[in-house]
């Protein structure tokens, strides 16, 4: 379960999240969205540390993983990405081959059983609706995938170190229609064994694939609520709004 | 005049004006050629000169020349790479990495013949090399580092950096993500850039000329504290120096022809190995 409390960010002096408090419950999809610049995609980052690699950034409040805070001194960072994986908004595959791709989490953490390698690469690839159309050119170059296959294959490549929760910002932005769909259904399949938090600028995306959804604005978060009733019946006018199309 | 006309004019004068460096070029190595390529044999490439240097070949100034190609590699690459990953990879941008940078930038624009008295200044006499190929290498290596930093950091910074997050965000340390993602992908460019900085080093003569560079020495160096001759000292001697002059002036192009056609020989495999590294990602 991830919890923040009170949570406060800032770039330089820009304060770019407010007093952000929130409950994410275990094997759920969350959507956050909001527009442009409002810490949706800062306050995702949050929960991996990613913030941790700009410089001049400060943080106040409690970020909880199962009720550990993760901004605790005694946190290893390597360790806890390793539980929370991420997907970018490009996909990012490695210059490698395929194989190599979805191996890198398990190797940089120090495996070197090739034929637990080996079932971790395959398992990953199948949990992401990859294997079918790679498993014949695994030790191609990556970069041959086409940009939808790319992005299955960053999600097989965060699987492969079987994290509990993967964070998503905004994954299929990128993408055409086909593959966005394809990406939609892998997320509602994985959200058995995951707990998924997903950074979207498509409304209707949010609808389709999510539990909760929270709506931020100039860094605050206006409200968090079931998806179905912060889109049917929202308590606040600033959410009406938005996802009317009347601001945004 | 309307504006199509103007822009084929302006297009013309560009095309020309690049079309004149591309003949300058090809007029230097033409003429370098014509004068030279007479004297080139099989002789001239495998013996050492004779008869007061009017005479003879000019293998010893070749295996000299690559000696020192290879000794001063020694120096710039390994500590050139690492203060470039250094400052690149883990400094951050701080007043420290300013600093590093504007004096490797300082370092570039030091004149040649600077650093030739001062490796004879600390090289030869204050370590008491002497005039050697240790010598000579480690005032080339100084000369050539800054090349070397700055052409590797260029290489490491066109690695994007969503790479970089890729592999944090899968738990990698900042050595790991270095050593296994970025370097392995800005490999092919680094390589290149260091064969560059080599083919430029090969015909540098002042900081060879107080430091490892013999007049005159037939037999091939037998230590790294050997003196050595070397291609653009032994082109600069017979060229002006020398007991005859004219005599030797065939001799002088064709051991022009050679230092270019060394330098050439770097350059084009240079680019061979870069193609084909990049190949295996792309």
């Amino acid at each position: 379960m991830l919890e923040t409390i009170n949570i406060n960010f800032w770039y330089g002096a820009f304060h770019a999240l407010k007093d952000i408090s929130m409950k994410i419950e275990r094997n759920t999809v969350t959507a956050f969205i909001g527009p442009s610049g409002c810490g949706k995609s800062t306050f995702l980052r949050l929960f991996n540390r990613m913030n941790d690699l700009i410089p001049d950034t400060h943080l106040t409040g409690e970020c909880l993983i199962d009720g550990k805070n993760i901004y605790s001194k005694t946190v290893d960072v390597t360790g806890l990405r390793k539980n929370v994986g991420m997907v970018f908004q490009k996909p990012n595959p490695f210059p490698k081959t395929i194989y190599d791709n979805v191996a890198y989490g398990l190797r940089v953490d120090g495996e070197s059983n090739r034929g637990l390698i080996a079932r971790r690469v395959e398992e990953s690839l199948k949990s992401a609706a990859l294997w079918d159309e790679v498993k014949d050119k695994l030790k191609k170059s990556a970069f041959e995938l086409s940009g939808g296959q790319q992005q299955r294959l960053c999600i097989a490549r965060a699987l492969a170190i079987s994290p509990s929760v993967i964070l998503m910002d905004e994954p299929a932005s990128a993408l055409d229609p086909v593959s966005t769909s394809k990406i939609e259904d892998l997320i509602h399949t994985l959200k058995r064994d995951y707990t998924i938090v997903i950074v979207t600028h498509n409304m209707q995306q949010a609808a389709r694939i999510s539990d909760r959804t929270g709506f931020f604005m100039l860094g605050e978060l206006i409200e968090f609520n079931d998806t179905k009733k912060v889109f049917l019946n929202p308590d606040r006018e600033e959410t009406q709004n938005y996802i009317t199309g009347r601001f945004g | 005049m309307n504006k199509q006309i103007r822009q084929n004019i302006a297009f013309t004068v560009f095309r020309l004006l690049s079309l004149a460096v591309v003949g300058i070029l090809f007029w230097i190595l033409g003429f370098i050629t014509y004068k030279g390529i007479g004297v080139i044999s099989w002789q001239f490439l495998t013996t050492a000169p004779t008869d007061g240097m009017t005479a003879g070949g000019i293998f010893p100034a070749i295996v000299g020349t690559l000696c020192l190609i290879a000794g001063s590699a020694a120096v710039a690459f390994p500590l050139g790479i690492l203060s470039a990953i250094y400052t690149s990879e883990y400094a951050g941008d701080g007043k420290v990495v300013r600093f590093i940078r504007i004096m490797t930038n300082n370092l570039a624009g030091i004149p040649s013949i600077v650093f030739g008295l001062f490796g004879m200044s600390l090289f030869v006499n204050t370590m008491g090399f002497g005039d050697s190929i240790i010598a000579g290498s480690l005032t080339l290596g100084l000369l050539t580092m800054p090349l070397v930093i700055r052409t590797t950091e260029e290489a490491l910074k066109a690695i994007p950096d969503t790479f970089r997050q890729g592999s944090y965000a899968l738990g990698a340390s900042k050595l790991q993500t270095v050593s296994r993602i970025v370097l392995p992908a800005a490999f092919p460019n680094i390589i290149t850039g260091l064969i560059l900085s080599v083919g430029r080093i090969s015909g540098e003569t002042a900081p060879i000329l107080f430091t490892v560079a013999a007049y005159f020495l037939p037999q091939l160096p037998d230590s790294i504290y050997s003196q050595v001759m070397a291609l653009p000292y032994h082109l600069y001697v017979i060229a002006v120096s020398g007991t005859d002059l004219e005599a030797t002036r065939p001799m002088a192009y064709g051991t022009a022809l050679v230092l270019i056609a060394i330098v050439l020989i770097i350059n084009v495999s240079a680019s061979i190995i870069r193609k084909k590294l990049s190949k295996r990602y792309a």
